[in-house]
């Protein structure tokens, strides 16, 4: 019998009864031909893999994360729970070490969910790797954490809530915005004033293949986590940088996310988008899980594929080392920039339109962070959408030190209601979430 | 009149029941040598005398397949395997006569790359000078379309004596496990066929042309006939027929665990209401994980006659079986003798059993009947830690649908049934144990036997149908058809209980026994751009494990003249 010398646990959650809507790529049909391949490769009989059933995630681990507008219940439905519940539970099993890594295959995704939830964006309501992250570290006071989103789309939610935390390196590698929802992930997007430096976009030119994906990993991704060194590295595996993807337009393949995903060596990946549900996923999952357990994937191919017809152009490849440079200055420079903002010790401010293009909606958010020279900052935001709701909400970080947390509470109960239909707090240091309206 | 025949590790029990209870019943030494005669003196004893036409059906469970595959003695098989990409399929070689070739389906059922006759008529040559005569086929997604393993069936099957099919032997995907189904199929194929036959033609020369029946791994029943194509399905029908014996005493009014405490193993199975649980994909046998319907059941190596022994203090029982109880004439002090020590069991050498218990005692610092009650509670208390495992794990199985998790349904006996030699000693003890109401079934020693008469007919037809390519397939029935658009999930399942209805007639199911049942039925929209492109269906109806009608009259007469001790 074939036995993994990794433990590698799997959580599948397909969640046949539920989808946006009938003809929604992310739909019931999303991962049937992906269970039939995992069941057919006789993947759940492997000794060493280990298929778990999902946790159910709690209010408690979406309110250490967001800020849900009006509440947490009116903007998920029962599957966010227990898909963001799959990933908590895979990263549980890690933590406690009955695995070494391990993949949870759940939908829908999270990565576009960023702090403030007003609905549904890149068909994500809450973040699903943030959630886990954050129980992870009240739990097991894990603290340095690498996620590193390989999904097509750039992890604009994911970034959003990482953007000024230095202890949390966030590196998206994207089809350039230029082509692509959400549009956004430049390289000069690279974090807050006091985390400069650890969000790092690596956006790539349409039709860049394995030679592309896997450059960008040894040059740039490798060697950042090398010297980030982060206690736990998270991969957003999403799956629609394949060639076959129906809504993007790269040139990546099933044995490309295999060897990628066996050099990275992810504690824990979580499935994210990929839509190209009969050609690519049932092939790209069984790749990713048996390049996890650390079993041969070199005779995992897709019907029809032909390394020939993707391979990368000339102009390309130019194009991705000159991404991966201008990366990898932007790493170097990030701890003086952040150490020049913290010296200086001010106010920084951004203010952004944010689309949620699932639902509908547009906020303008204006954001206010503390440059503070003993810990990551608090946070304000002021939130308001043109269905007409405005919200504050105030971000204690998990390390604040007494003076931003201080801070933080006199702006949460200084705040006049009457200006906001709601007023958030979420004490990071305590675990504690608090609203009032 | 029936006949219930169950050859267990160390002994075979037969019963012949009648007018609502127990006739006669008979108890045999299993000699593994020699199955036929210990099969036949059963059957002898327990039908002397009686006018053949007097007997409606015989119904046999027996070791012998299981055995041949412990034993390894198995015919010659050759496996060839069709495999396409993925993962390399030498991985999953079984025995010495196994072939990988070119082709591929995939997991819609559409041909990737055809299969290489050329490869199979070399391989045919081969199995023909290597005197190879029974083959199994298997190609992965067969179940989804089964044109490979056909073509290299009728390729094969000119110069061999048997082919099975990988997608005759069950509908579930499992690639590795179809093809060691499909692999020990075949293997006990000419032992399987030389046994019955011999036991038919030995009951014919008697004047019994009855109709026989052998019981499988799920608990239930079909007919020789039947099962002379897949005798594969008869490995491990051993526990089924204890779980069958106790199901006429489960309440239903919640969940059951059933314990067959024998002489060198504990068997354990859970009934949900009244439906004894399965295994999601199939049973293991000999280190091989199946595609074979079958029970869930769990066994420990702790019995009746589990060898007792203290280490650093400590009392150990098991796993090793010497013999039976020294109260019996055993090696060494066993369970058993702790019964007879304590005067719960009768019959026996009680000076033995206490001659084997005072050193024991002795190391323990303790007297002999102290001693033997610490027996008796270490071996429920290892019991009831491996049936609670067993119900954590049951209730830890993933399910993939939002609304199954969070209504998700979890096992919790409300009641224990125990049957087995040392049942009804063991029973209170667990009761205290554990706290939940624990009994021995009415002729604890033969249910098992009696499990095997009673059981009715099991047959389960998978249809997948898709209709973007226009098809709907049971594989298992060799059933393709073409479908319309029209086609749907009320169509499949009307399909499917047609299919079912005669796949149970065939096995040999009378009417009252048809009770029908849709265990799995789901209904994708294929979605292409964005408009349905087609249904893809997935149906799974079964005939309801249980018991034929007669044993209504029986359990209740049982129930009422039992006198337990």
């Amino acid at each position: 019998m074939l036995s993994s010398t990794t433990r590698t646990g799997l959580v599948f959650f397909p969640a046949f009864d539920w989808a946006i809507h009938p003809t929604h790529p992310e739909r019931e049909e999303r991962l049937l031909y992906t269970q039939d391949q995992v069941c057919e490769e006789g993947i759940l009989d492997i000794e060493g893999i280990v298929e778990f059933k999902p946790d159910i995630a709690k209010l408690e681990d979406i309110q250490r994360v967001h800020f849900c507008v009006p509440d947490e219940l009116s903007v998920i439905t029962e599957s966010h729970l227990i898909s963001a519940g799959g990933a908590k539970k895979i990263g549980v099993e890690v933590l406690e070490k009955n695995i070494d890594r391990g993949f949870a295959l759940v939908r829908p995704p999270g990565h576009h969910a960023m702090r403030v939830v007003h609905g549904a964006r890149g068909f994500c309501n809450v973040n699903i790797e943030a959630m886990m992250i954050e129980y992870l570290r009240q739990t097991y006071g894990v603290d340095r954490v690498a996620i590193v989103d390989t999904d097509c789309h750039h992890g604009d939610g994911t970034q959003d809530i990482y953007w000024h935390d230095p202890d949390t390196l966030f590196i998206s590698v994207h089809q350039d915005g230029r082509t692509l929802y959400p549009g956004t992930g430049f390289i000069p997007d690279f974090g807050g004033p006091n985390a400069a430096g650890t969000t790092i976009n690596l956006p790539l030119p349409p039709r860049t293949s394995e030679e592309g994906f896997l450059y960008v990993l040894e040059n740039a991704i490798l060697p950042m986590l090398e010297e980030f060194k982060p206690d736990l590295i998270v991969n957003s595996a999403g799956q629609d940088n394949h060639y076959s993807d129906p809504i993007t337009n790269m040139h990546f393949c099933a044995h490309g996310y295999a060897e990628l995903t066996s050099r990275l060596k992810p504690h824990i990946a979580v499935l994210e988008g990929g839509y190209s549900i009969e050609s690519a996923l049932p092939y790209v999952n069984v790749g990713i899980i048996l390049a996890m357990a650390g079993l041969d994937y070199s005779r995992i191919c897709e019907p029809g594929y032909d390394p020939e017809r993707l391979r990368q152009g000339p102009e390309i490849t130019r194009h991705i080392q000159k991404v991966v440079e201008e990366s990898l200055a932007v790493w170097k420079k990030g701890p003086s920039i952040r150490e020049d903002n913290r010296k200086k010790g001010k106010l920084f401010q951004r203010e952004r339109r944010i689309f949620y293009d699932t639902d509908h909606i547009t906020e303008i958010q204006k954001e206010t962070i503390r440059a503070c020279p003993d810990c990551s900052g608090l946070l304000t935001i002021d939130s308001r959408t043109d269905i007409g709701r405005r919200i504050l909400a105030v971000h204690i970080p998990r390390k604040a030190c007494e003076e931003c947390r201080t801070s933080g509470y006199k702006t949460y109960d200084s705040a006049e209601i009457w200006s906001y239909n709601r007023i958030f707090l979420q004490d990071r240091t305590s675990d504690e979430y608090f609203s009032r309206k | 009149m029936i006949i219930g025949l169950d050859v267990g590790g160390t002994h075979a029990d037969a019963v012949l029941i009648g007018e609502g209870r127990i006739l006669r019943q008979a108890k045999v030494a299993t000699d593994h040598s020699n199955l036929f005669q210990c099969v036949w003196t059963g059957l002898d004893e327990v039908t002397r005398d009686v006018p053949p036409r007097a007997i409606r059906r015989a119904v046999l469970s027996t070791t012998l397949t299981t055995n041949a595959i412990a034993e390894g003695k198995l015919a010659k098989t050759g496996v060839v395997v069709s495999a396409g990409p993925g993962i390399d399929p030498a991985n999953f070689r079984i025995g010495s006569h196994y072939h990988c070739v070119s082709g591929s389906i995939d997991h819609r059922g559409r041909e990737i790359q055809p299969l290489e006759e050329r490869e199979i008529d070399e391989i045919a040559e081969r199995f023909l000078t290597e005197g190879v005569r029974q083959v199994a086929v298997i190609s992965k997604f067969s179940v989804r379309n089964p044109k490979h393993e056909l073509k290299m069936a009728e390729i094969l099957g000119r110069s061999c004596d048997h082919v099975t099919l990988g997608h005759h032997i069950s509908a579930n995907l499992n690639f590795p496990r179809r093809i060691a189904t499909a692999w020990l199929n075949a293997a006990v194929h000419p032992v399987h066929r030389r046994f019955f036959e011999a036991v038919k033609d030995s009951l014919k020369k008697k004047g019994f042309e009855i109709p026989i029946f052998v019981l499988k791994a799920d608990g239930g029943t079909m007919s020789l006939e039947a099962s002379m194509e897949v005798p594969g399905q008869t490995i491990l029908s051993g526990p089924a027929a204890s779980v069958m014996g106790a199901l006429p005493f489960a309440t239903g009014a919640g969940d059951t665990l059933v314990l067959d405490i024998g002489g060198t193993t504990t068997d354990m199975a859970v009934l949900v209401g009244r439906a004894p649980l399965l295994e999601p994909l199939g049973g293991e046998i000999g280190g091989h994980r199946t595609l074979v319907r079958s029970l869930k059941t769990r066994s420990i190596a702790l019995g009746g006659d589990s060898a007792l022994r203290v280490l650093d203090g400590e009392l150990l029982i098991g796993p090793e079986r010497h013999g039976p109880a020294m109260a019996y004439g055993g090696p060494s002090p066993t369970p058993t003798d702790a019964l007879f020590v304590l005067g719960r069991a009768l019959n026996g050498d009680v000076d033995a059993s206490l001659r084997g218990l005072r050193p024991i005692a002795h190391q323990l610092g303790l007297t002999p009947e102290e001693a033997a009650g610490r027996v008796l509670d270490l071996s429920c208390e290892k019991i009831i830690f491996a049936a609670r495992k067993m119900i954590e794990d049951i209730n830890s199985k993933p399910v993939y649908t939002v609304k199954e998790l969070l209504s998700g349904y979890r096992v919790k006996p409300v009641e224990i049934l125990t049957l087995g030699g040392p049942a009804p000693f063991f029973a209170p003890r667990i009761e205290r144990l554990i706290g939940i109401q624990t009994s021995a079934v009415p002729h604890w020693q033969v249910a098992n036997a009696l499990g095997a008469a009673m059981a009715k007919n099991t047959s389960e037809v998978t249809l997948f149908a898709d209709t973007e390519r226009g098809i709907a397939l049971a594989p298992e029935e060799s059933f393709t058809c073409r479908v319309g658009k029209d086609f749907d999930r009320k169509a499949a399942i009307s399909l499917a209980f047609e299919l079912l209805r005669k796949k149970c007639v065939k096995a040999g199911a009378s009417e009252p026994e048809l009770d029908l049942e849709v265990v799995e039925d789901i209904q994708f929209n294929m979605v292409r751009g964005f408009s349905t492109a087609g249904l893809n269906i997935r149906v799974k109806v079964q005939a309801r494990p249980g018991l034929i009608p007669e044993y209504q009259k029986l359990a209740q007469s049982m129930v009422n003249c039992c006198l337990l001790p």
